[in-house]
């Protein structure tokens, strides 16, 4: 009988302890399986591996060990919350949702909890404007950051006279595929282009109805706001009407080797918009190597290493480890909390002599959080798919976006949604 | 004749060309339920699992081979062949006839006799499994499959219509894939109808569709009727999955046109093999014109799937059965 309760006793204190209070905590809302696997599998390996990377070779972050804690929500919004709600009592120091539905659902839960959301490169654009949003943080770049980057890019293109012109959208039927919307139309107003929108129904299978549209119309140029295999048939339908690749420009989540490679080397020439530079020329990946690929300790099949997804699930675990550095600093405190680990990211700093201490040069663009401004400085640059070396590779700077109109937009959106919700903007 | 009038029969014809793989998926559930009773909800998992085999083979793919690098520390990946694809079909088509006789084996069998439910509950379970199953067999990125069937719009049919519509018209758009998936659609319907009306086997299957009792008692064996449908809709599968893999490449979503095939069965009915492909041709045609006269100028574009649903649904008020399905009559 005492052998029994010895037995339960070490059981329920290996729950309870379980993680160790002292480990830094990042939950991680991956989506390995169901339809947007392909897309989530690299992502989640990349944020994984680097954590591993440093708990091997640095034990951890300031000497505190890193804890990531996966949970599978299949890109489905409802799992997403579960998932909060099952992690978020585990020390919890950040969430990186991984879709923007999950985010616009975590927003005031995790706002309520006081718990930080990075949600980069997706989610609510309006979220930049911290006085409103203190909790939740989407730089280095957002949608409608991405929206004034395809028109900067065409505009160069044609010597700053789109006059005339006719971009087509082609989006996911969704709120993520909405985002830009509004901020194409503004831009269309300002440079005078004509816009046409093409919605695609999840998952996107099917698409010959749109296709067939811009076949008729006849568009300058097309964007596409895609996820998933919705990205995969465009780019094939684009290349079924021979429409031309060095026209067709996705986001960045329509820029992985996964949309083009199905096409084959009809994808040559795709376009993309970037928020880190491609590949594996960095010394980062050697240490990576050492620490994690050679010690059979990468997330996954390990098959992902290098590729655009896996850099960016890499690029998120990095601002986040970079966040936990300055918020150990700032609070003197090696073992932080949510609330200091908010602080972290919004006094974020990054430039390129700390991008090539860090093992990657020119990788991204230097990086700047403030109270005021929470997405960061909105550069973007363009990558452009070669199908013969099936590589991506950066055909521009990381360039700034249209200040005017986009903060504009941020501010209408994110005072309508202090109002609805009685916050009065303020800084924390 | 004005260019618009012309765009109106291309959306028309592609229309046609799209309902036809459609109806490759709503094949398969129909040979399905119609032996046996059941709807398969596995249907679409089951184009999934045989394209994927297919392009494992043809790329030389070692099955479970990331299963064995994480067990055994190897690093494996590749046999180091291509094969070609005819052979590659060949040898995916008999894997699809394994799992034929491994459904029947492991999970038909156990449940004779059980209500409809319970076997469309065992199906549910089977596509789970053959999700995770396929993942671990051959992993989950995105696999290019190029079996030479060529894409892209006709040329030839582009440059000979080109002069009708003036010149805001530029030729009639008809994909060679979906002109390829259209002939081996009409060769595929053909030969089932063949081999169900005049063949000993066929003759048994439908005795079987028609009452199970009675063919049993005629010393037809249920269990073996049950193995050559799995396997036939494992064929169906195969070239379904061929077809729409080609356009999206080989990956999860595949499974998912599985949901185009449920409004073309509820059209067609659930029986009835010409009323799969008419269920699908009204579906295609359906969707992509109301898309082009009405969705897309006045209602904001994305019609098609609520509106494939919404056809079904009406059918459904005035004729359950479907258009050709069979009319059940139970009395008490």
């Amino acid at each position: 009988m005492k052998l029994k309760h010895a037995l339960i006793a070490a059981f329920t204190g290996v729950c309870v302890a379980t993680p160790v209070l002292a480990d830094l905590v990042f939950p991680a809302l991956t989506y390995r399986t169901g339809a947007y696997a392909v897309s989530g599998i690299p992502q989640a390996d990349g944020y994984s591996d680097y954590f591993t990377m440093l708990n091997e070779r640095d034990g951890g972050i300031g000497g505190v060990p890193i804890k990531v804690v996966e949970c599978e929500t299949q890109y489905n919004t409802e799992k997403g919350v579960e998932c909060y709600e099952k992690t978020k009592g585990l020390g919890a120091l950040v969430y990186q949702p991984m879709s923007t539905g999950i985010t616009y659902q975590l927003i005031p839960k995790a706002s309520a909890d006081g718990i930080p959301i990075h949600s980069m490169g997706y989610g609510r654009t309006s979220a930049a404007n911290g006085k409103v949003f203190p909790y939740v943080f989407n730089y280095p770049a957002n949608y409608w950051n991405g929206a004034s980057a395809v028109v900067n890019h065409i505009l160069e293109l044609n010597n700053g006279n789109i006059k005339g012109k006719k971009i087509a959208l082609v989006y996911h039927n969704s709120g993520y595929g909405k985002e830009p919307i509004r901020t194409l139309e503004e831009l269309a107003k300002k440079h005078g282009f004509e816009l046409s929108l093409l919605p695609v129904d999840h998952p996107g299978q099917e698409q010959k109805s749109q296709w067939l549209q811009i076949r008729r119309e006849r568009p300058d140029y097309v964007t596409m706001w895609g996820w998933g295999v919705m990205n995969q048939v465009a780019i094939q339908e684009a290349a079924n009407i021979r429409f031309p690749m060095e026209k067709f420009i996705g986001i960045w989540w329509s820029g992985s080797e996964n949309d083009v490679i199905p096409a084959g080397d009809a994808a040559d020439g795709y376009k993309a918009l970037a928020l880190h530079a491609p590949g594996m020329d960095f010394p980062l990946f050697d240490d990576m190597k050492k620490h994690v690929y050679d010690k059979g300790k990468a997330a996954g099949a390990g098959d992902q290493i290098g590729t655009i997804l896996y850099n960016r699930g890499m690029f998120q675990a990095i601002l986040a480890a970079e966040a936990v550095k300055v918020a150990q600093k700032m609070s003197g405190k090696k073992d932080i909390g949510p609330a200091e680990m908010r602080v972290g990211m919004e006094n974020l700093k990054v430039d390129q002599a700390m991008f090539s201490s860090l093992g990657l040069p020119n990788f991204a663009p230097n990086l700047e959080v403030s109270c005021e401004n929470h997405g960061g400085a909105g550069l973007v640059a363009v990558q452009q798919w070669n199908a013969s070396a099936k590589t991506w590779s950066l055909v521009s700077d990381f360039k700034p976006t249209d200040k005017d109109v986009i903060n504009q937009l941020i501010a209408e959106d994110s005072s309508a949604y202090a109002k609805e919700n009685n916050i009065t903007p303020k800084c924390m | 004749m004005s260019a618009e009038f012309y765009f109106g029969i291309e959306v028309f014809l592609n229309g046609l060309m799209a309902g036809v793989m459609y109806s490759l998926v709503a094949l398969g559930f129909v040979l399905i339920f119609k032996a046996s009773g059941i709807f398969n909800y596995a249907q679409g998992i089951m184009a999934l699992f045989a394209a994927m085999t297919l392009v494992g083979f043809q790329e030389g793919q070692i099955p479970f081979a990331h299963l064995f690098n994480a067990m055994f520390g190897t690093e494996m990946h590749h046999f180091g062949w291509h094969m070609n694809a005819f052979f590659a079909i060949i040898l995916a088509l008999g894997v699809m006839v394994l799992f034929a006789i491994l459904v029947e084996k492991l999970i038909l069998k156990h449940l004779v006799n059980q209500e409809p439910i319970i076997l469309f509950m065992a199906t549910i379970g089977l596509a789970y499994f053959m999700e995770g199953f396929g993942d671990l067999m051959w992993g989950s990125n995105v696999k290019k499959l190029d079996v030479g069937i060529p894409q892209g719009g006709n040329f030839w049919i582009e440059e000979n219509t080109a002069f009708l519509g003036g010149e805001n018209f530029y030729g009639f758009y008809l994909d060679t894939l979906d002109i390829y998936a259209t002939v081996i659609a009409t060769i595929l319907v053909v030969s089932l109808v063949l081999f169900s009306q005049y063949t000993k086997t066929g003759r048994a299957l439908r005795a079987v569709a028609d009452d199970h009792q009675a063919a049993l008692s005629v010393g037809i064996s249920l269990r073996t009727i049950w193995v050559i449908v799995w396997a036939i809709a494992g064929f169906v599968a195969l070239v379904a999955g061929i077809m729409w893999g080609a356009k999206s490449g080989v990956q999860f979503s595949l499974s998912l046109i599985a949901l185009k095939a449920l409004p073309v069965l509820m059209l067609g009915g659930f029986t009835s093999i010409p009323g799969a492909i008419i269920g699908g041709l009204i579906i295609g045609v359906g969707e992509k014109m109301f898309e082009f006269l009405i969705g897309a100028p006045l209602l904001g574009g994305a019609t098609e799937n609520w509106f494939a649903y919404m056809v079904a649904l009406v059918f459904l008020v005035f004729r359950p059965q479907g258009l050709f399905g069979e009319k059940i009559i139970e009395r008490v």
